[in-house]
């Protein structure tokens, strides 16, 4: 495979800490097979820094089978590289030519801080779930299902943005480092189901807040969240959300 | 107005006024083309009616000053929210030029707003509440003055060419804001939202349209 194996140019964010100014670093990298994924790719990179004696480069990862949501990377200057609807495990290097040059950034907001290269805190997420991505009521055991009459198109959107795996694509890809596609589906898939109505109120109003408390950018509709996003997340959710927000904010009596 | 989805609301909402504002401002301007008589009995009616001289134009004022300081602030927002810029980005990829640079298209109709108050708004306020004028009419005949004035405006073709370029950034401004509008205040729906979005095309073509017709007119007839 060696005499085969694709060429490429590295372009790499190498950042030691949260508090390191960081730059882009050129490694060249050989005997990559067109069919490895991008993080497999990165794997032999590393493999061959080690073998120099170098640093290998951090980047997140973790199923490598597109459900997690933990692999980030800015590739070529898009989320998730140059496919629509994968995450970065599930992007091929055949999607790339011998002799390319390939930018490898990390998320890029200020609610994201680069931990270390290429891997970024997303906590800020976490948080925002927190403040209300949750049912605290008990809902019991399962029922017979025609107890709880639930319309099947509520059930599919519901079930739509329940596909969001938060890893963030949103956020990197929007000019405004804005959250609200994400936000918007955790607030949707919970908002369209009897279960969730009940805290709707409370919850679509705390999560805004935190989501603005956690500093991300104000959403302008450019629409490359849903081109972005590996799940297909609509923006039907972000006006769902808007929405929900506006008759939570005007109903509400705290 | 501390609130993210409040102040994306709000934009909306402003736009919506400034949108149905636009329209009868080209109406009113096409009139000129057609029907100069018409065009100078509307002026004298929209330049001497209470109701829209001391109530409309009032809200108008602040519907554009609140557009644009709102405008302003999100935009700082939104940088701040991506203090370290990618090295790389293919925006394009994802998203319109439109709807990434409203704040470039929004700057270029502010400066044309300035221009264009030069132009006539400040004219007409001088003629009218500094000089006391209210007639409408031409020093010493019977004759409205406005088909005139607008006539005499677009002699220059620097002018004509300014004012066309600026339309041409106020129908790409338009092109975003208007379907943005919608999904802003909540309204994205499977059926309509497409007819939303062709509708928003054509009327970020036909209103600039308008105003560039008027205006080379003009110049073409003197």
């Amino acid at each position: 495979m060696a005499d085969h194996g694709m060429k490429l140019t590295l372009k790499i964010w190498r950042q030691k800490g949260p508090k390191d100014a960081g730059k882009l670093v050129d490694y060249p990298v050989t005997d990559v097979s067109p069919d490895m994924s991008f993080l497999e790719m990165l794997d032999v990179l590393n493999e061959q820094l080690v073998m120099k004696g170098e640093e290998p480069v951090a980047f997140d990862h973790d199923c490598r089978e597109g459900i997690c949501g933990m692999c980030s990377l800015y590739i070529n200057g898009r989320a998730h590289g140059p496919q629509t609807g994968i995450t970065t495990c599930q992007l091929h290097m055949r999607s790339f030519n011998d002799g390319d040059t390939i930018y490898i950034e990390p998320w890029r907001a200020e609610a994201f801080p680069v931990i270390k290269d290429l891997v970024v805190d997303r906590s800020a997420f976490d948080r925002i779930i927190q403040a209300g991505g949750y049912i605290s009521v008990n809902t019991g055991a399962a029922q017979d299902a025609n107890c709880l009459p639930v319309n099947k198109k509520d059930a599919d959107a519901a079930f739509s943005a329940a596909m969001c795996i938060g890893c963030g694509a949103c956020v990197a890809t929007c000019k405004n480092a804005s959250a609200m596609l994400f936000v918007s589906a955790k607030v949707s898939q919970l908002a369209l189901l009897p279960q969730g109505r009940i805290e709707a109120e409370e919850r679509v109003l705390n999560m805004v807040q935190q989501m603005d408390v956690e500093g991300f950018g104000n959403c302008t509709n450019t629409g490359a969240c849903e081109v972005e996003c590996p799940k297909g997340i609509s923006l039907q959710n972000i006006a769902r959300l808007n929405r929900e927000y506006l008759s939570a904010a005007l109903m509400s009596e705290k | 107005m501390s609130v993210s989805i409040v102040r994306k609301v709000a934009m909306a909402l402003s736009g919506f006024f400034l949108l149905s504002f636009l329209l009868l401002h080209v109406s009113i301007n096409l009139l000129s083309v057609c029907c100069p008589a018409a065009f100078d009995s509307a002026s004298h009616f929209m330049g001497t009616f209470w109701l829209i001289q001391f109530v409309m134009q009032p809200v108008l004022a602040f519907g554009v000053v609140f557009h644009l300081v709102l405008g302003f602030i999100l935009e700082l927002k939104n940088r701040s929210s991506r203090p370290v810029k990618y090295a790389f980005s293919n925006a394009a990829a994802s998203s319109t030029w439109m709807s990434r640079n409203m704040i470039i298209t929004g700057v270029m109709v502010l400066l044309f707003l300035g221009l264009h108050f030069y132009d006539f708004w400040f004219p007409e306020l001088n003629v009218k509440y500094m000089q006391g004028d209210m007639s409408g009419l031409v020093e010493g005949t019977d004759r409205f003055r406005y088909w005139e004035e607008l006539h005499h405006k677009f002699q220059d073709p620097i002018r004509v060419g300014l004012y066309v370029l600026a339309f041409v950034f106020l129908g790409l401004h338009l092109m975003h804001g208007f379907q943005s509008a919608f999904q802003s205040v909540g309204f994205n729906h499977r059926r309509y939202t497409p007819i939303i979005k062709k509708l928003s095309n054509i009327y970020a073509i036909v209103v600039p349209l308008g105003f560039v017709i008027v205006a080379v007119y003009h110049f073409l007839a003197q």
